[in-house]
């Protein structure tokens, strides 16, 4: 039952045995991280989001096994030099978010869509983030934070 | 003044962008198991059996647990905070589609949620009951005996009483509402409806008992840990101190994470296999936990010549479900705002909280206020539009202005209604006239204010630690769910210590350590829990004086902390605790009347303004503007503020536009973010949010809550631009296209036919 996979986690080459049907948010939980969460389990809300090989993936319905010889980064790796992104300073100086339990889904797609999108418009970043929901409704903020990101 | 009233970001800001920030969902205790429910499939019917041999045999399962074996734990296995009425899983009956019946546990989630699908339970199915009105009738009972929990002394009467699903019966006279009616120049009277609808916090529930030795240790997902402590002792019969509750941040509360919900389930299963159990809802659980109160609202009011109300009417059916969770409370705290803000002379309420065979239901930010104000303000939008008067000039005419009395003979002290009005209608140019469009897109617009009393009479208390290097920590058993209660804490303890907010460091609710609280709901953290920082921080600079006095340093001398602490001390060493209670004054409605002048220690005000656009080919409403005002008295942080006051009016516009349980036969048969449709960031608005200029004198600093006011007028205030812009009127929620595009077909004289 048990498989064994490789993967670039963060940066660091891992490996680890799992079982074919566990979903990448439970990979991630075994190493501690708790930043990618399930909660609408349909990939509906992108609490669970994750980047592998640099595109974000809703991390409950996307299985474990399938990052065999990928790259996964996590929204604990954007700090990893030790002074948060660009994003995610944004997010602070505009208050996008209030119990935070959707944000690193907003912050790690917000990374994505301002490589697509330097300078994206209300409707490129209302377009680019409608697959994550926030229940706290910090939508407004959260708009402002990607236009201060994009202008930083 | 300087630490409050600063547009300082939140304390826990980092943690949250990183991902690091400590959820009861990230969770995990050596030797845990997890908790799979197995749910009632019909909505009330007596059980016959319950087949758990197939789960059993499931490899990797440890045991299922039934009803009955909780029963053997805790003789009586009731709770909740009104009535002692809902019991951890189902005995004897099931009274929803989804309480719980069953649970397997297992070391590995997967295996028990394998395993849940394998009980099978058989039912005597009885006829079931969901209409609120059709529920004052006793034809179907859903609670064979009612079990009010006896603390609350305006349903003792209805202990022991046995054919009815009246859960509390709510009752005000004021005046003589016949007599005005009677000499009435006109009396227009209508009926409203809200639907079912829920919180959906994005931490799904989700709590851990650990059984320990001698004391349970309960990490949850909660809004109450007090009240989670002393209802778990008092099921087990245990004294409150062998049971410690610990909340860290909440992923979204709402309303919904009060009082018990899966506490006693998860503590009875720890205690019964001697291991730390964790139980997480799903999404779709959560549609079976707690939902907000379907109503039925008959409003009827007399308006004199000059366009005065001179007598209103109020008959509230507020739909609580199988259990009465909080609705009792929401059915009287709430009841005695219905008739709005407004001085009236003469009133009756009738405020019914009824069982059903639906989902419970609850708070659900503003405690029933968003239902009542629905029906107030679209009714009195329609007596202005027949009386032919401009609908904001009516409600100035009518509104109850500074330390008039409320209906329930409480004076309106610290109310800012004239200016959350004035501040709508400057904002929406009212005098100015609207492009109202042409063809087949036309556009209105409305207003429509509400008002709250905070819930009384509760306690707080806080505790200000100072270090002996003048660090401070503050215990306080308020829960930080995203609305900002830790940092505004540190504002104003800073404010009073003249420290600096930011280095005021947090403990979160943990029962061994921070103190008392009664729950952080109903927008009372600010006020009650605010007054008591503000009192323990007063506390501490005494004590942090005649520290310095025993030390020897003259008085009135400005010494830093730890200056004083190495004097007295001659080293770093000892602490200064300052502690304090706050609990306002309150006096109990006349159990005639249901008046009384001391019923709120404050009051809430919000209101909004909306302009639509409406697609009359297709009913569809697109919101061109919203604006959203309250009275929070003299914020502590504005900018949290701005954006309660903006998150509260987005949640209520989905749950004015799409959010809806659709049930069948009891089942709820859209119970997923996929077929519930909850605001995204492609359906809000462009709005405005204001906080008008004002004062609660009681209040800390001046300051009130304001969580839930954004929601107040929000629903009417979009039915009210609906009716301008294509005249006409949607009596319920939620207003879809489809009910627009129905009413419209209804208009032209060619009515749809029925689905």
């Amino acid at each position: 039952m048990m498989r064994t996979i490789n993967f670039t986690l963060n940066g660091q080459p891992v490996s680890t045995a799992i079982e074919p049907h566990r979903n990448l948010v439970e990979l991630l939980q075994r190493f501690d991280l708790f930043g990618a969460r399930e909660s609408c389990g349909q990939g509906l809300c992108g609490c669970c989001t994750v980047l592998v090989d640099d595109m974000a993936v809703s991390g409950c319905l996307y299985f474990a096994v399938w990052v065999d010889g990928k790259s996964v980064t996590t929204v604990e790796h954007l700090d990893a030099e030790g002074s948060l992104s660009v994003v995610q300073q944004a997010f602070i100086d505009c208050g996008a978010f209030q119990c935070g339990f959707c944000t690193p889904g907003f912050v790690l797609m917000t990374h994505q869509l301002l490589k697509a999108y330097p300078n994206p418009s209300d409707d490129d970043i209302r377009h680019y983030l409608s697959g994550n929901l926030c229940r706290c409704a910090a939508y407004p903020e959260i708009i402002e934070a990607v236009k201060l990101a994009a202008r930083r | 003044m300087n630490q409050v009233g600063r547009d300082i970001p939140r304390l826990e800001v980092r943690a949250k962008v990183t991902g690091r920030a400590d959820y009861t969902h990230n969770l995990r205790l050596p030797g845990m198991l997890y908790g799979k429910v197995f749910r009632a499939t019909v909505p009330h019917g007596r059980i016959r059996c319950i087949e758990t041999g197939a789960a059993r045999a499931v490899p990797g399962v440890q045991c299922v647990v039934t009803g009955e074996d909780i029963r053997k734990l805790i003789a009586e296995p009731y709770y909740g905070p009104a009535f002692h009425d809902q019991p951890i899983l189902a005995l004897d009956k099931v009274r929803h589609v989804g309480e719980p019946v069953a649970v397997v546990l297992a070391s590995d989630p997967h295996v028990a949620e394998h395993a849940a699908q394998l009980i099978d339970a058989e039912y005597q199915e009885l006829p079931a009951v969901y209409d609120e009105v059709a529920a004052m009738q006793p034809d179907i009972v859903v609670h064979d005996m009612l079990k009010p929990a006896g603390t609350f002394a305006d349903l003792k009467h209805l202990k022991g009483r046995t054919g009815t699903n009246i859960a509390l019966d709510f009752h005000l006279r004021r005046g003589d509402v016949d007599a005005a009616l009677a000499r009435a120049e006109r009396v227009i009277e209508h009926t409203f409806k809200t639907q079912q609808c829920l919180h959906l916090a994005f931490e799904p529930f989700v709590a851990v008992a650990d059984p320990g030795d001698g004391v349970l240790t309960i990490h949850t997902s909660n809004q109450t840990p007090s009240f989670v402590r002393t209802e778990i002792a008092r099921l087990f019969g245990w004294p409150e101190n062998r049971v410690r509750v610990k909340v860290p941040y909440l992923g979204g509360g709402f309303g919904a994470k009060v009082y018990v919900k899966l506490e006693a389930l998860v503590s009875a299963l720890a205690l019964l296999v001697r291991r730390p159990v964790k139980i997480a809802l799903t999404m779709e659980e959560q549609f079976y936990m707690i939902t907000k109160h379907p109503t039925t609202f008959r409003i009827k009011s007399g308006v004199g010549k000059d366009g005065r109300v001179v007598a209103r009417a109020c008959e509230v059916y507020w739909n609580g479900g199988a259990y009465a969770d909080i609705g009792p409370r929401v059915t009287q705290k709430s009841g005695f705002t219905a008739p709005g803000p407004y001085d009236i002379e003469n009133i009756n309420i009738d405020s019914y909280a009824l069982y059903t065979n639906r989902t419970p239901a609850g708070a659900l930010r503003g405690f029933g206020i968003p239902q009542l104000v629905w029906a107030y303000e679209s009714h009195t939008d329609l007596i202005a539009r027949e009386l032919g008067i401009d609908p904001i000039d009516f409600r100035r005419k009518n509104i109850l202005h500074q330390n008039r009395p409320q209906a329930s003979g409480t004076p309106m002290t610290d109310a800012a209604i004239a200016k959350v009005l004035d501040a709508i209608a400057a904002r929406l140019a009212w005098n100015k006239k609207l492009d109202r469009g042409s063809g087949t897109v036309r556009r209105g617009r409305g207003v429509a204010i509400g008002f709250k009393a905070s819930i009384s009479p509760t306690t707080s208390v806080a505790i200000v630690n100072v270090a002996a290097d003048g660090s401070t920590t503050l215990y306080t058993s308020t829960v930080d769910m995203g609305q900002g209660s830790d940092t505004a804490f540190a504002q104003i303890a800073a404010e009073v210590l003249d420290f600096k907010a930011e280095d005021i460091r947090i403990v979160h609710p943990d029962t061994d350590v921070t103190p008392y609280d009664m729950g952080t709901l109903g927008s009372r953290s600010l006020f009650h829990m605010g007054n008591a920082v503000r009192l323990a921080a007063e506390d501490a600079r005494a004590k942090l004086q005649a520290l310095a006095a025993q030390a020897g340093l003259p008085e009135g001398t400005n010494y830093p902390p730890a200056e004083v602490f190495k004097k007295r001390f001659g080293m770093q060493a000892g602490n200064v605790i300052g502690a304090a209670s706050f609990v306002p004054t309150y006096k109990s409605p006349d159990a005639q009347t249901g008046l009384s002048d001391n019923v709120t220690p404050f009051w809430m005000v919000g209101g909004a303004g909306a302009e639509v656009e409406v697609d009359t080919e297709t009913g569809d409403v697109r919101v061109l503007r919203l604006v959203n005002a309250v009275d929070c008295g003299k914020p502590i942080n504005p900018g949290v503020a701005r954006t309660q006051l903006s998150g509260a009016a987005i949640m209520q516009l989905g749950f004015t536009l799409s959010e809806a349980m659709q049930l069948d036969a009891g089942q709820v048969t859209n119970a997923s973010l996929a077929d519930y449709k909850i605001p995204g960031i492609r359906d809000v608005p462009p709005m405005e949010n204001e906080l008008v200029e004002a004062e609660q004198h009681t209040g800390p600093f001046g300051a009130k809550g304001l969580g839930e006011s954004g929601t107040f007028g929000v629903s009417p205030a979009i039915a009210n631009a609906i009716h301008d812009a294509v005249g006409v009127r949607i009596m319920e929620l939620p207003i879809t296209a489809e009910v627009v595009f129905r009413a419209l077909r209804a208009q032209q004289g060619r009515p749809l036919e029925d689905a």
